[in-house]
């Protein structure tokens, strides 16, 4: 903080001499200080007191359960039973499936914008894909509803006849499920992981480029050895931030992932997202004790997306050391 | 400059008392109801414009919450509360039924347009005994009907509702194996299914999946012009849901004086057995001008507003439940 203050303080007198850097400047530079400190401060705050609350309210339940409450395969409002499990294997692999789909999708069209396609192409796809990531959440669920599940649901009993023999492919083919929420969630987060890469990729400095053709290697050569390679910490960043997303993303998934607590093998099977269940069950959820396991379940879903905001820093890291 | 600030400032606290004189009561809860409560608020601002009522559709268990913590002058719910959740309300919560509404089984089976039900064999498909269109039991009521060799796709809500409520109150009747296996509320644990999120989810995925079940609200049913089933009521009598049929329900049941009642698998020949009444919320002491406020509205709503209620798909109350009505409206002080 001091440090990145220090510079700005003097900036005023090496700009030509000119001694403007008078006392009423001092103090401007000070408030200007506090106000930024007090702003970042603000949102340490945030996300304290987001813990907090979490942790405050969902007390009755980690008093009942104790951490079996992570383990636990039950949902019954009812009786108030109550287990995280599903949830997570829900939110968890809906996500993973989404990054397997998007991350290889996301790059490659992000070298075709970089390095093939000319300026003013890859300026106007850029800002298509842009636009996309602006599509509201809700609009992409219906979408996913009338358009992707009829083709999901279409397209499974050839998945199974041709990949059953793969317990992923298998059971009956409601089109609603795992498969279609990791597939409406890839679209949601690809211009993510394009834009970002995108803009990583550009930032390769041209002499490396034209030195790698220079010793007679082709486009491909050169993306591989030199492009991403050094891009990697950046596309790296983009996918956790893209898995970021995917995790806490509400609407789109509640509408096509079929809302049934239950861990099963196959990707055709309904599942059940933890962004979902708080969704679908906190307005109308009249016991304390129901209530009280739902914000329990907001703190897994923190606790999730801490730990992978955690494992990309410590990636990028790694990444960034290796260089 | 800023002395004309001050000046503005000054002007709108002035002026603010001069936008108080219109009074404002806040609601909360159910949205089971809200298109019928909007259009009852909106046209009694009509009728008294010197008094705003501002309700939110937030849930039944928002609804109950809010009232219990007196952030609202009134609730709705469509389910009532439980004797421990008024304990917690400070002892007393008045429950008045506005209107009724009725679930539907809602299903998807080509080749066939009528299909007829009765109470175990709708909790049967709900629990996944009944798992095949040609059962037995589904061939048995429906002999003319050709029933298909195929497995039935059951969905139901996902989002918590009073509309699963009244369902699963329903079938917590009928069948005992229902009642102890899965039980009533406005979020259970379906041992089959699909979830859907709302009326329209459910809809939606009914109509995209051949072979499929589900139950929705009369009035979603009626404007998605999908086939629903005829439901075998106490009396014997296979009845496709009405509102008349629903109001029949509330006519047929001995009212207790709390009016915490449910009305499905109600007695009469035309009552439609998944009926419910939803209620408002209201503390029989209100603070303030509140009391009568709320009491000029009720009365109001019995009168006039009733009449409002079945050209949006609500049943409105039978008479003899709208003189007792009347009666406990009196008492709100």
């Amino acid at each position: 903080m001091s440090a990145a203050a220090a510079p700005a303080r003097t900036s005023p007198v090496e700009r030509g001499g000119i001694p403007v850097a008078g006392p009423r400047e001092r103090a401007g530079d000070r408030l200007f200080r506090l106000t930024v400190t007090g702003f970042a401060g603000v949102i340490l705050l945030a996300a304290f007191a987001l813990a907090w609350q979490l942790t405050r309210g969902s007390l009755q339940t980690w008093k009942a359960f104790g951490f079996s409450f992570l383990t636990r395969t039950v949902w019954d409002p009812v009786s108030n039973d109550f287990g995280a499990l599903p949830f997570l294997y829900g939110t968890v692999v809906s996500s993973l499936i989404a990054l397997l789909i998007a991350v290889p999708l996301g790059v490659g069209s992000a070298v075709f914008l970089a390095e093939l396609a000319p300026r003013r192409v890859s300026d106007a796809v850029s800002f298509a894909v842009e636009l996309l990531a602006a599509v509201p959440s809700v609009i992409l669920g219906l979408m996913g509803i009338f358009v992707l599940v009829p083709a999901v649901r279409a397209c499974e009993p050839f998945l199974s006849k041709w990949l059953g023999f793969l317990p992923l492919f298998r059971g009956a083919p409601y089109g609603i499920g795992l498969l279609s929420a990791g597939l409406i969630l890839a679209l949601m987060i690809l211009p993510y992981i394009t834009s970002i890469a995108r803009e990583v990729l550009l930032t390769v400095p041209r002499p490396l480029k034209e030195g790698m053709y220079a010793l007679g290697a082709t486009r491909w050569e050169m993306v591989r050895s030199v492009s991403l390679p050094y891009a990697r910490s950046g596309i790296v960043g983009a996918a956790f931030l893209a898995l970021g997303r995917a995790l806490g993303e509400t609407m789109a998934v509640t509408m096509v992932i079929g809302n049934t607590p239950q861990i099963s093998a196959s990707l055709f099977n309904p599942a059940y997202s933890m962004a979902s269940v708080i969704a679908n069950e906190l307005a109308e959820a009249a016991g304390d004790k129901h209530l009280s396991a739902l914000i329990a379940i907001g703190l897994v879903l923190f606790g999730v997306t801490i730990v992978v905001n955690g494992a990309a820093r410590l990636l990028i890291y790694k990444t960034e050391g290796r260089k | 400059m800023k002395r004309n600030l001050l000046a503005v400032l000054a002007a709108a606290t002035l002026a603010a008392p001069a936008f108080a004189q219109v009074a404002t009561l806040t609601g909360a809860g159910a949205t089971f109801p809200f298109p019928v409560y909007s259009k009852w608020f909106d046209e009694y601002h009509k009728v008294k414009p010197d008094l705003q009522i501002n309700y939110q559709s937030i849930g039944s268990g928002g609804g109950i919450r809010q009232l219990t913590e007196k952030t609202v002058d009134f609730g709705a719910s469509d389910g009532p509360m439980t004797d421990e959740q008024i304990q917690k309300a400070g002892g007393a919560v008045l429950h008045l039924p506005t209107v009724l509404g009725a679930d539907v089984p809602a299903f998807n089976v080509e080749g066939v347009s009528e299909l007829k039900l009765d109470g175990p064999t709708l909790a049967g498909i709900f629990l996944g005994t009944i798992a095949k269109w040609n059962d037995p039991a589904l061939v048995k009521l429906n002999p003319g009907a050709k029933l298909p060799d195929a497995a039935i796709t059951v969905v139901h809500r996902s989002d918590g509702s009073g509309t699963t409520y009244c369902f699963t109150d329903y079938l917590s009747k009928v069948s005992k194996e229902w009642a102890t296996k899965v039980g009533k509320g406005t979020s259970v644990n379906w041992p089959v299914g699909l979830g859907g999120k709302g009326n329209e989810g459910v809809m939606g995925l009914v109509k995209q999946n051949p072979n499929s079940i589900g139950y929705v609200e009369l009035i979603y049913a009626m404007q998605n012009g999908v086939p629903y089933a005829a439901v075998k009521n106490k009396a014997g009598k296979f009845l496709k849901a009405s509102v008349e049929g629903v109001t029949a329900a509330a006519a047929g049941v001995k009212m207790p004086k709390d009016y915490r009642v449910s009305i499905t698998d109600a007695s009469g020949p035309k009552a439609y057995p998944i009926s419910t009444f939803t209620w408002l919320l209201v503390y029989p002491k209100n603070p303030d001008a509140k009391g009568e406020q709320i009491k000029a509205f009720l009365r109001w709503m019995l009168k006039d507003g009733q009449r409002m209620a079945p050209a949006l798909g609500y049943a409105p109350l039978p008479a003899v439940v709208k003189a007792k009505v009347a009666k406990t409206v009196e008492t709100i002080q």
